[in-house]
């Protein structure tokens, strides 16, 4: 091995300049880590505190499509039949297999009743909306920074900083979003995010006949959500995507994708 | 600093050159980026704070169920023992937001054509068993539901009339007729479908006089004080409704 030539002066010189140069990003993170972490909305409303979740009880719903059209009125949805923030779908599945799966107007209008010609096997009605993913797509394909996780868990869209560019609307796994023909920005549901931060349930639930949507906050321990989970075998969908939606199905069908 | 200098000296003159337009370009960024970037953007995370405030400060349009209680204590305690318990009053009446700030400015409307009930209680075989349906073609058309269900307290529904539901006149008639205990099907052979979609599946009418003959030949094994008639020369050219009319035929 060769004998390191150097002088004391110039190793010390050299090694302040690496031991500086190396500490710089760390400090830099340090300072990063030091922002305002705990956020409390006006109102007194702690997003940290909860963790909000949907339970949907698919032997519940009769298909009225009241929680589509109730969405729409609180969340100024186009009332064009493209443009949803959640819908009702309905499966039919026939002997031998087949699966029709429709939802005219989103549900809104109710279902026409069909006479097909094959004999059906079952049949049933799938209310669906943003999943609310702990691990969203959306969030990560967004540009921008204008679709975010809050920390009650909560998918928003801002929708004054969006820019239209529809990548979220194309990663969602669950057909979720859509581009409000007017702004050009993506929407969805955000479980009525006006709504809670007052105390109040999202409109589809004021409005279930049925019961068949439940929601609450999966931190309390005597939510309706809680209730739902602890009294339920439930499902996601796509759970192997590993996007971990925060919107629980009892009685799903293999059937629904 | 002697170091330092030498090292100045050892980067080629096109580095340093090159280190200009580098410089400029970071310079660039760093100006366009704080015009560009919302001061708020990044507090809290990846995205601009006052995106919140934007959300939350959208208009509540359902002011929830607890809220007409107070005005409407009448029908809360109707509605309240009634089937229709769990139904929220925004489930029909719509948004009441605007309705609970200014009562008298904003009315509520009720849904009372017939389109609205059939929503969740028009017969699907998509809905759970159980939950209470009908079949509107059958189900008294053109009759407003809330002429015979009060809304607030809708009655145990029973299972529609078979074809009487629709065809009341005939039946009434047949009933003071001889033919009473004839049911329709003896002679109306109908497809089920004619329930759903009566004017695609019509029933048939009898086309053969042996029909009528099964009852009313001169052997048939009926009961004695059935007219009798010799099917081989009463009218065998026609079929019997041609002349009689089997809801109420003639006594003699």
């Amino acid at each position: 091995m060769d004998k390191i030539n150097i002088e004391r002066r110039e190793f010390l010189e050299k090694l302040i300049f690496s031991l500086l140069s190396l500490s710089c990003p760390g400090l830099l993170i340090s300072k990063e880590k030091n922002k305002e972490k705990t956020l409390v909305y006006e109102g007194g409303y702690v997003p940290k505190a909860h963790s909000w979740g949907m339970g949907i009880k698919i032997n519940r719903c009769i298909g009225c499509g009241r929680c589509a059209s109730a969405c729409k009125k609180e969340n100024n949805v186009p009332q064009l039949p493209f443009f949803f923030r959640t819908w009702v779908e309905r499966y039919i599945v026939f002997e031998g297999g087949e699966v029709i799966v429709d939802s005219p107007n989103g549900g809104v209008d109710g279902f026409n009743r069909n006479i097909h010609e094959k004999k059906m096997l079952r049949s049933f009605f799938v209310p669906k909306l943003c999943n609310q993913c702990a691990n969203p797509p959306c969030v990560q394909v967004c540009p921008t920074g204008a679709t975010f996780k809050t920390d009650d868990g909560v998918i928003l869209v801002d929708s004054k900083y969006c820019i239209g560019c529809e990548y979220c609307i194309q990663a969602c796994p669950y057909g979720a979003r859509f581009l409000h023909p007017k702004t050009r920005t993506a929407e969805k549901c955000n479980f009525c995010y006006h709504r809670l931060v007052k105390g109040m349930i999202p409109a589809c639930v004021e409005v279930c006949p049925t019961q068949t949507r439940v929601f609450g906050d999966r931190k309390g321990r005597a939510s309706p959500l809680v209730r739902f989970m602890r009294m339920h075998k439930i499902r996601v969908l796509k759970p192997y995507l590993n996007t971990e939606p925060t919107v629980f199905y009892a009685g799903l069908d293999m059937e629904v994708k | 600093m002697n170091r330092i200098k030498g090292i100045r000296e050892k980067i080629p003159d096109q580095v340093k050159r090159l280190l200009i337009p580098v410089v400029l370009v970071i310079a660039a960024f760093v100006v366009m980026r704080h015009f560009l970037v919302p001061s708020d953007f990044g507090k809290y995370g990846h995205y601009r704070a006052s995106a919140i405030d934007d959300v939350i400060s959208l208009e509540i349009k359902y002011s929830g169920h607890m809220v007409c209680d107070d005005c409407h204590d009448d029908i809360v305690e109707v509605k309240k023992m009634s089937y229709h318990r769990d139904v929220a009053c925004e489930a029909c009446h719509g948004p009441a937001a605007a309705h609970t700030e200014d009562p008298d400015g904003n009315k509520l409307q009720a849904p009372r054509e017939r389109g609205y009930c059939p929503l969740c209680h028009e017969y699907l075989p998509s809905r759970p068993t159980g939950f209470p349906q009908i079949v509107s073609e059958s189900h008294n058309p053109r009759k407003a539901c809330i002429s015979c269900h009060d809304a607030h307290d809708p009655k145990t529904p029973e299972a529609p009339k078979e074809c009487k539901a629709c065809h009341a006149e005939i039946a009434r008639t047949k009933a003071l007729s001889h033919h009473i205990y004839v049911s329709c099907i003896r002679c109306h052979e109908t497809p089920e479908e004619h329930k759903v979609r009566p004017r695609d599946y019509r029933p048939e009418k009898p086309i053969r006089r042996e029909l009528c003959g099964e009852c009313h030949a001169k052997n048939a094994p009926a009961a004695k004080a059935i007219p009798r008639v010799d099917m081989a020369t009463h009218g065998e050219r026609y079929v019997c409704w041609q002349c009689h009319y089997p809801h109420l035929p003639e006594v003699d």
